[in-house]
């Protein structure tokens, strides 16, 4: 299954690991909070890569599984009073089986009309938990949710979540390389061609939205671990399509793409933030000249101009370089 | 809990007039997604540009003037920022993949929301009708405000109007048979991407005229633009893509779900109309009238 991986890519990601294990000791909390972020931020983007970039399902509203996710785990902690690793299980298996549900009925339909009922269904969530102050606080959010002080503190968290991060990507990458994944992107590629030889499209669609959906509830949980808070706003549309962008920042078909779009939109939005309180616009700036021009994205750029050798499989190696 | 029926009957009207509006805006954005295949975005922030253009047109020219004259020219804004957006940008890009089309929308969207920081700053504005509309009507023993009144009377108006202008003018012949096969408009010599420059500054329009309609009932601030887009899009998919009556079909039960939840369950009243968009998209996931895609 990793034949293909090289071994200079596995040494690059080994030396980049290393480095990021060492950093928090010597970066400023401020900057081991960032670096938390994105790995929360690229789990997300990477989850929804699964079935947009590889499985190319319109996933118009996945923010909608990582907020189920996140109050799932919040809500477990700070009104059932659950030891924390309980919610840590439990969480993600809550938002697959959202997914479960939600896709059950997204996959009947194709293209757009898939996305229209997914962020219809979504939005209900949404509307739900915005709405529900008895249980979720409203539009206020859940403040102070009752994380173990062992890794509450700031580098302690970046530790957890880093190895969480890293965990999820392992799966993800041999997920991708399995069997299962490489339909999947036959799927993309040819649904009609596909469902002729045998394989049943729907099922293995709604496979990859759960599979998806359960690591965008690992991102909820690991988010509601940095910030130890969750609102309505982790369910709404806006959050969805960032992401979206994450992805064709960092480019669709590539694997480690979207950590490189979640990286510079994080830290996009908080350096430029410093300066100016106008940040989308240069996010919009940013994005109309990506489509213009690099339409396949950083990542997908870069592979294709200097990644003939290895083909896709180089652009792990080379994407985590990047990102350092 | 007992309801009595002119609190039921007056509901069912301000739901009514709030569709309305919620037909202008979505008519604009049915009429950009059946013609150029694009669910725009952007046409939230339009929206919001309309209202925020009507409300400084009422600062510059006060009184009734002042009102119909933002009725007239916030639309106009909108429609010349739309242009400027088509025929420097969003032209070039109609061979590419629509999800491509999607996310530009998008960053015009995010553009656009900062453009109006900048422009008309964070605080909430607030425009008063003029005192005309001052007071209620009663229809059938219902009270109702005479600017949903008002309303009332606009939607069917520019219903028709579409509808004479889709169906009775050249152009709009032009505009439907580009969006059905848009070769074979290209191939009797006329030039599509001129026909679609038209469709997309014309949807904008309406996007601003239901702004600047919405304005006086609301207080317009950034933000606005979220949440019609979202309520955009969900119904010109139950109405089915493309088509204007389904966007009035779409409009209609969007508008009275929200108004009878408001009724019965004001706490949950932004889940009745969500709840509605779901059971129609389960039992006819094409939407309800037949989408022009």
């Amino acid at each position: 299954m990793l034949k293909n991986f090289s071994l200079k890519s596995l040494f690059a990601c080994l030396v980049l690991l290393v480095i990021l294990l060492i950093l928090p000791p010597i970066l400023p909390r401020f900057y081991t909070y960032i670096f938390s972020s994105i790995f929360v931020t690229a789990l997300l983007a990477m989850s929804l890569n699964m079935v947009v970039g590889h499985g190319g399902l319109f996933q118009f509203h996945h923010g909608a599984f990582y907020g189920v996710g996140a109050y799932a785990f919040a809500l477990l902690l700070y009104k059932a009073h659950m030891p924390m690793w309980f919610g840590f299980i439990v969480a993600p298996v809550i938002a697959a089986f959202t997914g479960f549900v939600i896709g059950w009925f997204c996959v009947r339909s194709t293209s757009l009309y898939f996305g229209m009922l997914q962020i219809s269904l979504g939005s209900l969530l949404w509307a739900i938990v915005f709405r529900w102050y008895s249980l979720t606080n409203g539009d206020d959010g859940i403040h102070g949710v009752p994380i173990p002080s062992s890794i509450s503190s700031s580098s302690n968290a970046y530790y957890f979540i880093l190895f969480f991060f890293v965990l999820c990507l392992v799966v993800m990458y041999l997920i991708h390389r399995s069997p299962f994944g490489m339909t999947l992107q036959a799927i993309r590629d040819n649904p009609a061609r596909c469902s002729a030889v045998g394989i049943n499209v729907r099922r293995h669609q709604l496979m990859a939205i759960v599979i998806a959906t359960f690591f965008a509830g690992v991102a909820g949980v690991l988010f509601v671990v940095l910030e130890k808070s969750v609102f309505p706003d982790l369910l709404f549309w806006v959050l969805s399509l960032e992401i979206f962008i994450m992805c064709l920042l960092g480019g669709w078909f590539t694997f480690a793409g979207p950590i490189l779009g979640a990286a510079i939109t994080v830290a996009l939005r908080t350096f430029a933030g410093i300066y100016t309180e106008y940040w989308t616009l240069i996010l919009g700036v940013l994005l109309i000249l990506l489509i213009f021009f690099l339409p396949e994205g950083v990542m997908g750029f870069f592979v294709r101009k200097f990644g003939k050798r290895g083909g896709e499989e180089d652009a792990l190696g080379r994407g985590e370089h990047a990102e350092g | 809990m007992t309801y009595d029926l002119s609190a039921i009957g007056s509901q069912f009207f301000v739901g009514l007039s709030r569709s309305m509006i919620l037909f202008i805006v979505t008519a604009g954005l049915s009429i950009v997604l059946g013609v150029l295949r694009v669910p725009n975005v952007a046409h939230g922030s339009l929206y919001m540009i309309g209202a925020f253009s009507a409300f400084s047109i009422t600062k510059l020219v006060p009184g009734a003037t002042g009102f119909w004259l933002a009725l007239l020219v916030a639309p106009l804004v909108v429609a010349l920022v739309s242009f400027i957006a088509e025929r420097a940008l969003f032209c070039h890009l109609y061979q590419r993949e629509h999800l491509m089309l999607l996310l530009f929308t998008f960053a015009l969207s995010l553009i656009l929301g900062d453009l109006v920081k900048i422009t008309w700053g964070a605080e909430y504005k607030s425009i008063m009708a003029p005192k005309f509309f001052d007071g209620s009507v009663s229809i059938l023993g219902a009270s109702i405000p005479r600017y949903n009144f008002f309303l009332l009377i606009i939607g069917p108006l520019v219903a028709v109007g579409l509808w004479l202008l889709t169906n009775k003018t050249k152009l709009g012949k032009i505009a439907r048979a580009a969006a059905v096969d848009r070769e074979m408009v290209g191939a009797v010599g006329i030039n599509v991407s001129w026909v679609f420059a038209f469709a997309f500054v014309f949807g904008c329009f309406m996007g601003g005229l239901g702004g600047a309609l919405m304005a006086p009932t609301i207080s317009i601030t950034l933000g606005m633009d979220h949440n019609i887009v979202i309520e955009g899009f969900l119904i010109v998919t139950i109405g089915g893509l493309g088509n204007m009556w389904g966007a009035m079909v779409g409009s209609l039960i969007f508008g009275l779900t929200q108004a009878f939840g408001v009724l019965f369950w004001p706490q949950f009243a932004i889940v009745f109309p969500y709840t509605a968009v779901v059971i129609v998209l389960l039992l006819r996931p094409r939407g309800i009238l037949k989408s022009v895609w």
